[in-house]
């Protein structure tokens, strides 16, 4: 029997021939694995948040414990779980099988990145349990409160650094690697759509992070030292923190979105039996959006006192984000058109992407619009928005490239009927808990709070239900799929009949990938 | 392994130093001078000479794929553009 | 030739992957450094006057004596490459050598420098400073911070410089596998352009 890559024998044994291992399978296996705990745990604050959420006045928690757990659930959710999701667990595997590669450029770096990752996450834990308690300031660690709270977030922002420097090194490796390590044959406009996301999220991850990185230590050293950058009794200037901030943060939320974009690129040609309609603009379109990100960071501070000139300008360039994005939407949905469609569990999972990703963006927009903006500005709006765009959008899209992807890295299948029960009961969760914020919002229901008013309560134990019904169906798709790692059918090297490279090999893949190196010689999406 | 590298002289690399200590020479006395904004404006366009000298010789970029060249903007657009818009509220506020 | 390359490929030696790798890398320093740039710039134009008084505390004589030296210094790094190149290795250890010893009177300059400004009580958070303009306490916090993380990399720089000595001393840096020399070349070059802009802003301030 060929051995694949989970048979391979190397230099160690054990646990150890995964946590020292540089096959970028395994990495990515990794990455999965504790990015999934991660995800268990940040699911776990959510739950807790809107059983606090269920009725007014304090229910099953006090007002500091909710700002420690509203912190938490979004640290562990965007450093530990979204940001690192599909580029580094799904992105590792495919990475190199896409191009015909047998490993990335540096994969020992890769698998010091992994390590950063591990080691920042646990740091960040660990900021729980120590010190002054956990950070209370929300994720976004604004100043002059973070450098005055006595809780331990010196210790969260360490470990936030950690999981910057490990994303940015990523990022390093998978654009050096989509330069260097294509097959022969493999041009640019021949390459997978998964790859011109992953090479633009690349590039985004090292140009935007270090910002990041840098804002961090910044807050460190204000912490130790008093240096008096952002102290305003020192003359520090609190908004040069918050442009700091978001100018890594927005940019972020492309590094979130842009490889979710590219999986769904795969997945619909593969679903729809047809070529991508309009390869070319898809491709630009990554590009576009990993470069206007960069111009858009001011739109989370139009309530914070920036100058009404910047407010206009940021408001303006906001709306030009949307023209990539609709580019996209527009492309997919024309991609299915006179397909034969075929309705399995990861292209479920990819129309409700599509269908909720519409509405994330569409309602940015509406945040984007400045006059709007200072109404529903640090309302339950735009913990709707970002929820429809992040976990509407990533995470759905992640759960797809997952169900698509399963077979190639397991060589098994998991429960279709369950798979798409699942789907059904995440969608309907998903919607209940998270459309009625939007209502609430509107209405002037603020965030971060622990308590709201009376006439608040009908949408938020509608919320409250659907996040129930949400994580039944999370905890049904996990089931299917751990179950089936071991116990699922056995299915062919290529039970989707997709055309990208990675199905050209054995699933699961042999330790080098390819037993020959393929030549290409067409585009990715030529179905006969 | 370009060969092209291999040409630069020991003498020439000598030269692009000298080129640099005297720049840094003129930077001092330029900022002797009290030109207001406009010295400013000099000490940065010198550093900017002298960082393309350093580019350019002592880290091979002339002498490398115009790729490197290429990217090398990525880094630098950026840069400039953050600092860009930052400065449409700061000057405005 | 077509033998090397051959070769080669057999041990996944692509320089010049490695040195896409390097400068990407370098990028990241680039927007490091930027972000605090960035700070620089927004405190300096709202504190001008502040910023001038401040800086004409600096001596000019020691910062420039360093902008030498690292300029030497980055000299002495690019011939120590020319040299593994053409195989001289006593030379290339000579010229890391010196590499290496103007990076320590960098430092060691760095350290008095240092020293007398906290021996003035001129440090963060001193009573010294906070009695000061909010622009001289920025100030003084923008120099100890640039100055520092750019110490900081000067100190990586001497621990990845006294590797390759290490290395090229053990023949594992040679003259047709020296990317690894080239690539510590090319950090210690962008620690040196990051002071090429450092030196006017902090100490000729006018």
């Amino acid at each position: 029997m060929e051995t694949n890559f989970y048979t391979y024998s190397g230099k160690h044994r054990g646990i150890l021939a995964w946590i020292l291992s540089t096959d970028h399978k395994r990495i990515g296996l990794l990455y999965l694995s504790s990015m999934f705990t991660f995800f268990l745990a940040g699911a776990t604050l959510g739950i807790l948040m809107r059983l606090e959420l269920i009725a007014p006045g304090p229910t099953i928690m006090t007002a500091q414990t909710y700002n420690a757990v509203f912190t938490l659930h979004g640290v562990i959710m965007i450093f530990l779980f979204i940001i690192p999701g599909i580029p580094a667990a799904l992105g590792n595997f495919m990475l190199p099988l896409q191009i015909g590669a047998r490993d990335v450029a540096f994969p020992r770096l890769n698998l010091l990145s992994w390590w950063f990752f591990i080691t920042g996450g646990l740091i960040a834990l660990t900021s729980l349990f120590t010190g002054g308690g956990p950070p209370d300031t929300g994720w976004t660690f604004y100043v002059p409160y973070s450098i005055r709270t006595g809780t331990n977030v010196s210790l969260a922002l360490f470990g936030v650094f950690l999981l910057g420097l490990s994303s940015t090194l990523t990022g390093l490796n998978f654009v050096t690697t989509i330069h260097r390590m294509r097959a022969p044959g493999m041009t640019w406009f021949r390459l997978p759509l998964f790859q011109w996301s992953l090479y633009a999220t690349g590039w985004v991850q090292l140009l935007a992070t270090p910002i990041l990185g840098i804002t961090l230590l910044l807050v460190i050293i204000e912490r130790f030292f008093g240096v008096g950058f952002f102290d305003p009794a020192k003359g520090g200037d609190p908004l040069l923190f918050e442009h700091l901030f978001w100018i890594y943060s927005h940019p972020a939320v492309y590094i979130m979105i842009l490889p979710a974009m590219g999986a769904v690129s795969e997945i619909i040609p593969a679903f729809a039996r047809r070529t991508i309609f309009g390869y070319k603009a898809i491709a630009y379109s990554s590009l576009a959006i990993a470069l206007v990100g960069y111009l858009v960071w001011g739109h989370h501070m139009f309530t914070s006192g920036m100058s009404d000139a910047s407010r206009v300008v940021f408001s303006l360039l906001t709306f030009l984000v949307a023209i990539p994005s609709g580019v996209k939407v527009f492309n997919w949905v024309a991609s299915l058109y006179r397909g034969s469609i075929q309705t399995d569990a990861p292209m479920l999972f990819t129309l409700g992407f599509i269908f909720l990703f519409s509405i994330g963006g569409l309602t940015g927009l509406i945040n984007g619009a400045l006059s709007v903006n200072i109404h529903i500005h640090g309302t339950h709006f735009i913990v709707a928005h970002f929820h429809y765009t992040m976990f509407g959008g990533t995470a759905f899209a992640f759960f797809a490239a997952l169900h698509y992807w399963f077979p190639k890295m397991f060589g098994r299948m998991y429960r279709e009927g369950l798979a798409r029960v699942a789907w059904f009961i995440i969608f309907i969760g998903f919607n209940t808990l998270y459309f009625p914020m939007f209502v609430l919002g509107w209405q002037g229901m603020p965030r971060r709070y622990y308590d709201y008013l009376p006439q608040f309560q009908t949408g938020n134990i509608i919320s409250t239900i659907g996040s129930w019904i949400l994580v039944s169906g999370l905890l049904l798709m996990l089931f299917n799929l751990v179950r089936s790692i071991s116990k699922g059918e056995k299915v062919g090297d290529n039970p989707w009949g997709a055309t990208t490279l990675e199905w050209k090999t054995s699933s699961p893949p042999p330790h080098n990938n390819f037993a020959e190196i393929p030549t290409v010689t067409t585009g990715p999406y030529v179905f006969k | 392994m370009n060969d092209k590298e291999q040409n630069i002289s020991t003498g020439a690399y000598i030269g692009i130093w000298a080129a640099l200590i005297v720049l840094t020479g003129i930077t001092v006395w330029v900022a002797g001078l009290h030109l207001g904004n406009l010295s400013t404006i000099t000490a940065l366009a010198i550093a900017t000479v002298k960082t393309t000298l350093v580019l350019l010789f002592f880290m091979h970029l002339r002498y490398e794929k115009p790729l490197f060249i290429i990217m090398l903007f990525a880094p630098i657009v950026t840069l400039a553009t953050i600092i860009g818009l930052t400065f449409v509220d700061v000057w405005f506020r | 030739m077509a033998e090397l390359a051959k070769t080669s490929e057999a041990v996944h030696r692509d320089y010049t992957g490695a040195k896409i790798g390097m400068w990407l890398f370098l990028f990241t320093e680039i927007l490091l450094f930027g972000g605090l740039f960035l700070v620089y710039a927004v405190y300096r134009t709202k504190h001008q006057a502040d910023f001038h008084t401040a800086a004409a505390e600096l001596s000019v004589a020691i910062g420039a004596a360093n902008t030498m030296i690292l300029l030497t210094s980055s000299l002495t790094m690019a011939l120590a490459i020319a040299a593994i190149r053409r195989s001289a290795k006593t030379a290339s250890i000579v010229f890391q050598s010196l590499t290496i010893l103007f990076a320590v009177i960098f430092l060691v300059n760095k350290y008095f420098e240092w020293g007398a400004k906290i021996g003035h009580g001129l440090y963060p958070n001193s009573p010294e400073l906070l009695a000061q303009s909010h622009g001289t306490i920025l100030f003084y916090g923008l120099y100890y911070v640039m100055t520092g993380l750019h110490a900081l990399h000067v100190l990586i720089g001497i621990g990845l410089l006294l590797t390759m000595l290490i290395l090229t001393v053990r023949d594992r840096i040679t003259n047709t596998d020296f990317v690894k020399l080239e690539n510590s070349g090319l950090y210690w070059h962008l620690v040196d352009i990051v002071w090429i802009y450092l030196f006017p802003l902090l100490y000729l301030i006018t």
